[in-house]
């Protein structure tokens, strides 16, 4: 008991160290911006209250006063009672057990609205007599006890928290660091020392150890944050790239990583789910028909080409669909695979579609609303347009230049706003752009649509080249090449504002990407059909061999005949492996395009720029050819077309994400070398802003657009009877149900038949269409208030200016009679006198600072400080150009560090 | 780490993790490039809290910083007397602001007072001039210099005063669509 007496003394003690500490800094603080201020007064409070109720007993009959002048005569008269307190401490002793009980009743009382109380003192007031009436029952002292009264707790408890937001928080203040640091230590000790005086008994033991976890949790975070940071890849790489070429280039990069580490994840996901589960406890290779060669394929199985054109050896192994067996469960975990594959199928569009809303949701965050943006031109031009990225002489020479022609831009459309010339002539060669553009995609579709139909009739026959073969992919990826560039030059006759024509760019890009992937898909899903007609024939001929095998004279009945090769059984043609196959041949045909355009076209393009430039009759670099720029928005939409063919193959080619992966990986150095050695930084930089988000949307529809056809061919196809894990069902999602039935409880299977009800799942849907519904409306308006608001605030604006031309008029004409009017006006109108005199410069000189005769006018301008801000001026037209010329232009830096150097003395 | 005798202590580097939005590794690395800047006059050893300031020309002789037009008003800002010359501290808190992670009310403070050349807490037209010289090299005519920062100042002034304060500074920035990319260093 008496060890706690001493803490308690020492915890007081404590308070008042604590409240000096506080206070201190809180009268340093001249910014005004930190909450802790707050909590001075409040931190004096505590400890001043902690000694205050014997005080208060002494003059029992005084009336109960205001809390801070309260605390003040506490807070004097506090060394006394210190020295007191040891012949306290003997009554405290004898008083100890009946106040346990009543620091619990208290507890309860005081414990609910300790906030309110802090927030209104009258509260306090109204409480003290209670306390009074406790204290004197108790007769003897108590207030000051071996523990603190409760609302002294739930003070530094608050306290302590406020503490603890401050930790938290101190990197987002606007303090140099000395102060940052100084302010986090005594945060720190503070919420140290108070900690532990928290809580009672047992609870503070609970509450220590809370702490403690808390501590550690925290330091735990820091760690995995720390560890995290160290596994982002290429942070090096990008930083460079952004020096080099600005941030516009560089958010390419950023967008490749993204989309990197999203398909490690869907890597992770169907490699540990699937493939791996397959290679290790499925059936081994040969085993079954549909895991091995067939025998007319074997001699061919093990070519070269096999790496190319995905045949052979490559066709049933566990990249593919059709390898994958229909056995309910495999191995000794009795894994359920085709339950796997499935979930794992349908996960993977799950986890890319709320990978990408949550991304683009928190690019949204911080931007606000668009609309206002027309406001700000100038201002966002002059105060955002330089990249701080950049740390390249060259790119911020380009930089230089493109804002200064921004500007001209700018300042020209200012002036002469629209002066549309020939009008008729822009609109005729715009449409015929467009037509020409309309005809180029669907040209380009209708090729696509031509060329897979041939190589359907090409797989029919036997012997065919390797053009033949991979005539699809070939003209897939030339058109692709070719049409961006030409879209370019039609585009050229449009003579569109360069950003809206990126726009058009963009869109036309996507347009084609778009239709020739779906007439691509058109022509394979005629094929797959054919195929599916094929079927029923091609299953009955597999029964009449295996009938026919094991039926065949001339062999004992009674030794069981062993069972036919598996590569001898005729199969079907697994419409499933086949699609798995085109997405794999044109993704990887995709790439090395890619790839070779990238060493054609920059590399070898700079490379002969550079060198031939020596024996060369025109200037190379400068003139014609030159350097390659870095093209942006092709390379991203050519990448979120890649990840749309990767999300429409990879539920029948699980091996194609493990391919994309080994692209993204071998993409991001090959470009991050390329840009780096062969491209030149953009002329006219124009941030395609927000475009971010812009991409993310183009990702979002690509991915709705290439769910689509496999949530088709998984809900109305139904699957080869012959290979994959769904063969012999009636469709691919009936594993479901299978498992359902055989591996939940009834009761559960009951359910789930009950949710999949038609009754239940159209009311389901309309119930969202209303949410919709609802919410759309009330963003509608939402921001309808928010823009009657907005047009309320200019309109307040406007009267405001009005108001103060007419004022400022008034205080500039110094007639004396307004002098009278109010005494703030009067030393208004004095000041600008006063100001006005020695510098007929002008009044917006006032604000002293820039001229750097700072010496000279200190006298002046401060006194004129503090008026500055009421002053409505430089509005006046005649003082303005005066003022413009006698601005001196220069030694900013000499003035304002002989102006820094000057200050203290003000 | 063990063998290598320690520049922070452990106190140390989790206090500047706490006022910085660092990391320890990119603490540490920020430390060597500011010892690399100066390495005569930075020791190895910063457990006791050495006083050493790296003079401006050697700040702003870093790539990220040399190119940037406003690299003086950078080092002015950050420093504590408004000479250029950093501390440490100075340093990572510099690098700290430009980071990615800081916050746009935190950015927007900071860009202020970079864009407020003569340290007045306001904007003045003077200083927008200063501003577009810089960002445009001299290269507008004195005409449209004036005509740009009388737009900024129509646009951006709520209240009319003729110069823009911090409220109306961050009222402009917060809505630009690209304040946050571009005023970023990636160190």
């Amino acid at each position: 008991m008496s060890r706690q007496l001493q803490g308690l003394g020492e915890e007081a003690g404590g308070g008042v160290r604590g409240r000096a500490r506080n206070g201190s800094p809180g009268t340093g603080d001249r910014s005004g911006r930190r909450p802790s201020r707050k909590q001075a007064p409040k931190a004096q409070g505590a400890p001043g209250k902690r000694g205050a109720p014997p005080g208060r007993k002494e003059r029992a009959g005084g009336s109960p006063r205001p809390g801070s002048p309260r605390s003040k005569q506490a807070e004097r008269r506090r060394p006394r009672e210190e020295l007191r307190k040891p012949e306290r401490s003997t009554a405290e002793r004898t008083s100890k057990g009946r106040r346990k009980r009543d620091g619990r009743t208290s507890f309860k009382e005081q414990r609910a609205p300790p906030k309110k109380e802090k927030e209104t003192p009258r509260k306090e007031e109204m409480w003290k007599p209670l306390k009074k009436h406790r204290s004197s029952s108790l007769a003897s002292s108590t207030s000051v006890g071996e523990s603190l009264s409760e609302e002294e707790l739930a003070q530094i408890l608050e306290q302590v928290e406020d503490k603890k937001k401050l930790i938290a928080t101190m990197r987002n203040k606007p303090w140099p660091m000395a102060k940052k640091l100084t302010e986090l230590r005594e945060a720190q000790e503070f919420v140290e020392k108070y900690e532990g005086a928290l809580g009672k008994g047992k609870g503070k033991r609970l509450y220590a150890y809370k702490m403690l976890m808390a501590k550690k949790w925290v330091k735990f975070k820091r760690d995995f944050h720390n560890f995290k940071t160290q596994c982002i890849p290429w942070e090096m790489k990008i930083k460079d790239i952004e020096s080099h070429f600005g941030s516009s280039v560089a958010s390419y990069f950023i967008f490749l990583r993204w989309m990197y580490g999203v398909n490690l994840v869907l890597f992770g996901l169907i490699f540990g789910l699937v493939i791996i589960p397959e290679v290790l406890m499925g059936t081994p290779y040969g085993s079954i028909p549909r895991k091995t060669v067939p025998r007319a394929e074997e001699e061919k199985a093990m070519d070269f080409s096999v790496l190319w054109d995905f045949e052979g050896y490559i066709k049933y192994s566990p990249l593919f669909y059709g390898y994958y067996n229909n056995q309910r469960t495999i191995g000794w975990l009795r894994y359920r695979l085709p339950m796997a594959y499935f979930m794992v199928g349908v996960s993977v569009f799950g986890y890319s579609l709320t990978i990408v809303i949550r991304s683009m949701a928190s690019n949204t965050q911080g931007s606000t609303s668009e609309g206002e943006s027309d406001n700000f031109t100038f201002s966002f031009k002059m105060f955002t347009s330089w990249d701080y990225l950049i740390g390249n002489s060259e790119t911020a020479d380009n930089k230089y230049a493109s804002i200064t022609t921004s500007f001209k831009e700018s300042i020209v459309d200012e002036q002469e706003s629209n002066k549309e010339e020939n009008i008729h002539l822009t609109r005729f060669l715009r449409v015929l752009a467009n037509f020409l553009i309309i005809c180029c995609l669907c040209g380009s579709g209708y090729l696509i649509y031509f060329v897979v139909k041939r190589s359907q009739e090409f797989s029919k026959r036997q012997n065919i080249s390797w053009y033949e073969r991979n005539e699809v992919e070939i003209v897939m990826s030339l058109l692709g090449m070719f049409c961006p560039p030409l879209f370019e030059t039609i585009a050229a006759l449009e003579n569109y504002h360069p950003r809206i024509g990126l726009k058009w760019q963009l869109g036309r890009i996507f347009a084609l990407f778009l239709g020739n992937l779906y007439t691509f898909l058109l022509a394979l899903m005629d094929d797959v059909h054919l195929k599916l007609s094929n079927e029923e024939t091609i299953k009955n001929l597999t029964h009449w061999t295996l009938f026919n095998y094991y039926n065949s004279s001339g062999w004992n009945e009674s030794v069981p005949r062993p069972p036919l090769h598996p590569a001898d059984v005729p199969r079907g043609l697994c419409w499933e492996t086949a699609v798995g196959i085109e997405f794999m041949r044109l993704t990887v045909s995709d790439m090395l395009v890619t790839y070779i355009t990238i060493l054609v076209g920059d590399f070898l393009r700079a490379c002969f720029v550079r060198f031939m430039n020596y024996c060369w009759c025109w200037d190379l670099e400068a003139g014609f050819p030159s350097y390659a720029e870095f093209d942006i928005s092709g390379n991203v939409l050519g990448l979120i077309f890649n990840q749309g063919m990767i999300w429409m193959g990879s539920f029948y080619a699980p091996g194609l994400v493990g391919i994309n992966v080994l692209r993204l990986l071998t993409s991001m150095y090959f470009q991050c070398w390329a840009v780096m050695s062969s491209n030149v930084p953009h002329e006219r930089v124009f941030k395609a802003s927000r475009s971010n988000n812009f991409y993310m949307g183009l990702l979002l529809l690509v991915l709705f657009l290439s769910l689509l056809p496999v949530a088709y061919t998984i809900m109305s196809l139904p699957p080869s009877f012959d290979c994959g894990p769904f063969s012999g069902k009636n469709r691919m999602y009936d594993v479901i149900q299978e498992t359902i039935e055989n591996d939940f409880p009834t009761f559960l299977g009951k359910i789930f038949a009950f949710l999949a009800n038609p009754g239940l799942i159209i009311p389901a849907i309309l119930l969202m269409f209303l949410a919709i519904y609802y919410l759309n409306s009330v963003s509608k308006s939402l921001s309808r208030a928010n823009a009657q608001l907005r047009k309320k605030i200019q309109a307040l604006r406007e009267l405001e200016k009005n108001h103060k031309s007419v004022k400022g008029r008034a205080t500039a004409r110094g007639s004396e009679d307004t002098a009278k009017d109010s005494p703030q006006n009067a030393t208004q109108l004095q000041l600008t006198k006063e100001g006005a005199t020695p510098h007929s410069a002008s009044q917006s000189q006032t604000l002293d600072k820039k001229t750097q005769s700072a010496g000279t006018s200190s006298s002046a301008s401060e006194t004129m400080l503090p008026a500055s801000q009421h002053l409505p001026v430089s509005r006046l037209p005649n003082v303005r150009p005066d003022s413009g010329r006698g601005r001196p232009h220069t030694h900013p830096w000499k003035s304002a560090s002989g102006k820094s150097a000057g200050r203290p003395p003000h | 780490m063990g063998n290598k005798p320690a520049v922070f202590t452990h106190e140390q580097l989790e206090a500047y993790q706490d006022c910085t939005f660092f990391t320890r590794k990119e603490i540490m690395r920020l430390f060597y490039r500011y010892q690399d800047l100066a390495p005569q006059l930075v020791p190895l050893d910063y457990t006791s809290s050495p006083d050493v300031k790296v003079p401006y020309e050697l700040i702003s002789s870093m790539p990220e910083l040399k190119d940037n037009p406003f690299r003086q008003r950078i080092a002015q800002v950050f420093s504590e007397d408004g000479d250029g010359h950093m501390t440490l501290d100075n340093f990572l808190d510099m690098f700290s602001v430009m980071s990615e992670m800081a916050p746009r009310d935190l950015k927007a403070y900071y860009a202020f007072k970079i864009y407020d050349f003569n340290d007045d807490d306001y904007i003045c037209a003077w200083d927008l001039e200063q501003t577009v010289t810089k960002l445009t090299r001299g290269e507008l005519s004195a005409e449209e210099v004036s005509l740009v920062c009388e737009k900024v100042l129509d646009e951006a002034d709520a209240d009319h005063d003729g110069r823009l304060s911090l409220d109306d500074f961050q009222h402009v920035i917060l809505r630009a669509p690209d304040f946050l990319s571009t005023f970023h260093i990636r160190i």
